[in-house]
């Protein structure tokens, strides 16, 4: 018996149809972990920003029986796929455990790859050989996995964290992984209205690396000249939505080049030359060299994203606001979302409620939790300009209370 | 912490609301119903003669007010209204308790609109008639595209600070921004890119400009008392909306913003 034609996943999508995204990012700063419904009643509310060809959601801290193990939430298209893949993993890791992700039907969510997921850890002489760091060795997987094996992926990769995601209504998908059921200090949520790339199980947001997670709406211009940056970093764009290479920076500016969170953003989302003229000279210069040296991993086009990671969320929009985002605050929850009727859906009475400029990102940082990003904002040029120069002394670490 | 009571978690759902009924006015529960169904009974009630629709827990639903006629008509939000509220509206009022979302009076045509709080971004996209009146801050884009014809003369009148692109590719109607009830002091009264692109109407800013905020196109001016005698009546009507002191707000002088070119783009797509 011949095996039958296996489809090909890279494939364009015939037509294109023009719309917005949805999002949601929620965090208790207090790190007091709640339900993923919370998450789900926020972005149902934002039911026709998308179309029902994708919603997803990633939480934070949902793992807390294995907080040390990297959870791998993977879809195959098929068995050979599955069977490649875990082929991959014992090679490299010690699978402490290997199970298919809880689901229940939904009526609507139809086609669903088959979700499993993995506690794994790196075998530590394996490891040691590799002469990578763990995060790296994982990196290596993840795209080894993603560029190789046709038809399984890797959906998030993380520790103490998951994405959850695929073709529906986010509220669809939050009911059929049970997300009622997980709790989480940090979630972020997406509805997907694909414009230009195909509405695929794979293509939902949220992309994640590690422990960062992006869910984006907008549409990235520069994904051609985004992805061949970092093919040279070792970072393969296999997923077909331009929001892939959004959550690979994040990884390459701030856990790898080690920027501060203040510099990444300016480095995605850089000031204009026009404001750059009008800098005083320190600062001209340091924006300067950070166009220059970073000028690839400029995003261009219209976004507002929301990244999530072990510690915190970040949101973030591009220099001229072509995309919605509102933020609003009550006691140590911040939330962000597309519309602050997502945030008033979920947060009675909010302390505040305001628009966050353009380019200028929302953080939210969890006491207690280690701050898995290089130094913070509000740094003066001085203090931020190691990593584009290179100058190691002159960088410090500055503590937020 | 967070609540999570207000509704199933499916989101709206699509049943008609229940409409009371007293006298003109009709009462309507919105509270998860999906956009449509609440839309069709606020036409609805209108068709039976309400004179006022009274709109209870909205949340986000879209279109609200959207394509509806008739000068005697109003329209009361408690809530956040979604997306686009007032679009192509014809002659009604809206009135919000709070603050309300992106695209509120998309290519409105006559009506007015008092919004108790804060507006978002592409506030009166191609505006061609009306007036809108906000109590607070505005988001990007307010007032772009705007257009009058004759004695058809849009006017959005913001209490607050605005951001980016204020009165971008305006082409005619009056822009008001005071700089009154504004969340963040240290913001400047406007963003960048102020009428960038402008070719038509008048943009008022209550105090002074950074000129490097402001789109080559405009010139700008000291509104003289020419321009007060505009402003008057539209300032009036703000501080007995939202209850401020009508004497003070125009003791500051304003700075006025108008085009010196109608056809900026002349040469750029149609020969001379």
């Amino acid at each position: 018996m011949t095996t039958p034609m296996r489809p090909a996943y890279s494939q364009e999508s015939p037509f294109k149809i023009h719309g917005g995204c949805g999002l949601v990012g929620i965090c208790d700063e207090s790190g007091t972990r709640f339900s993923g419904s919370v998450a789900i009643e926020a972005m149902a509310v934002q039911h026709d920003r998308g179309n029902g060809l994708g919603g997803g959601f990633a939480g934070y801290g949902i793992y807390p029986e294995f907080p040390d193990h990297f959870a791998f939430h993977m879809m195959y298209h098929d068995l050979q796929a599955k069977e490649e893949a875990e082929k991959l993993f014992d090679e490299y890791f010690q699978v402490d455990l290997a199970e298919p992700m809880p689901t229940r039907p939904v009526k609507g969510i139809t086609d669903a790859p088959l979700l499993w997921r993995y506690f794994l850890q790196p075998y530590p002489a394996k490891l040691e050989l590799s002469e990578l760091t763990p995060e790296d060795y994982v990196v290596h997987v993840v795209m080894l996995i993603n560029s190789t094996i046709d038809g399984a992926f890797v959906a998030s990769s993380g520790k103490n964290m998951g994405a959850f995601k695929g073709v529906g209504y986010p509220e669809q998908i939050g009911h059929y992984f049970l997300l009622e059921e997980y709790e989480g200090h940090t979630w972020v949520g997406h509805n997907r209205f694909p414009t230009n790339t195909p509405g695929w199980w794979g293509g939902a947001h949220p992309f994640t690396l590690l422990d960062w997670s992006i869910v984006h709406n907008g549409e990235i211009s520069s994904y051609g000249i985004n992805s061949r940056y970092l093919e040279q970093f070792g970072y393969k764009c296999t997923l077909g939505t331009d929001t892939e290479v959004a959550a690979y920076l994040f990884d390459l500016l701030l856990r790898r080049h080690k920027l501060p969170l203040a510099l990444a953003c300016k480095a995605l989302a850089s000031p204009l030359w026009e404001e750059i003229d009008r800098m005083g000279p320190e600062e001209a210069a340091l924006m300067t060299s950070l166009r220059a040296v970073y000028g690839p991993a400029l995003l261009n086009g219209p976004f507002a994203i929301v990244l999530g990671f072990n510690g915190g969320m970040v949101a973030l929009n591009d220099r001229i606001k072509l995309r919605p985002l509102v933020a609003a605050r009550k006691g140590s929850v911040l939330c962000v979302a597309s519309e602050e009727s997502a945030i008033r859906q979920i947060i009675s009475a909010p302390d505040a409620v305001w628009a966050p400029k353009a380019g200028e990102p929302v953080i939210a940082r969890i006491k207690g939790m280690d701050w898995p990003i290089h130094g913070d904002l509000h740094l003066a040029p001085s203090e931020i300009s190691c990593a584009v120069t290179g100058v190691e002394a002159s960088c410090e670490i500055v503590e937020v209370a | 912490m967070m609540t999570t009571a207000t509704g199933p978690v499916e989101g709206y759902v699509k049943v008609a609301p229940t409409v009371t009924r007293e006298g003109d006015t009709a009462t309507i529960d919105g509270h998860g119903v999906y956009y449509r169904q609440l839309n069709e009974a606020v036409r609805g009630a209108f068709a039976d003669g309400a004179k006022t629709v009274k709109l209870g827990n909205i949340n986000g639903q879209r279109y609200i007010g959207n394509g509806i006629t008739g000068k005697d008509l109003r329209i009361e939000i408690q809530g956040v209204p979604g997306g686009d509220m007032a679009m192509f509206m014809n002659g009604p009022t809206i009135v919000t308790d709070g603050s309300a979302q992106d695209g509120v009076a998309n290519t409105m045509n006559a009506g007015t609109i008092y919004i108790n709080g804060d507006a978002g971004d592409v506030l009166g996209y191609g505006m061609r008639g009306g007036r809108v009146f906000v109590r607070g801050d505005v988001g990007y884009r307010v007032g772009i595209h705007m257009k009058a014809f004759e004695n058809l003369i849009p006017i959005i009148c913001c209490g607050g600070n605005a951001r980016a692109f204020f009165g971008e590719y305006m082409a005619g109607g009056v822009l008001v921004l005071l700089g009154r009830n504004v969340q963040f002091a240290d913001q400047p009264l406007v963003g960048p890119f102020c009428g960038s692109g402008m070719h038509g109407g008048v943009i008022y800013l209550r105090g002074e400009v950074n000129p490097q905020d402001v789109g080559k196109e405009c010139g700008i001016f000291t509104a003289d008392e020419q321009d007060i005698k505009v402003l008057r009546p539209i300032v009036e009507e703000w501080c007995a909306a939202f209850g401020d002191d009508f004497e003070d707000v125009l003791s500051q002088p304003f700075t006025k913003l108008v085009p010196v070119s109608h056809r900026p783009y002349g040469k750029l797509y149609a020969p001379m």
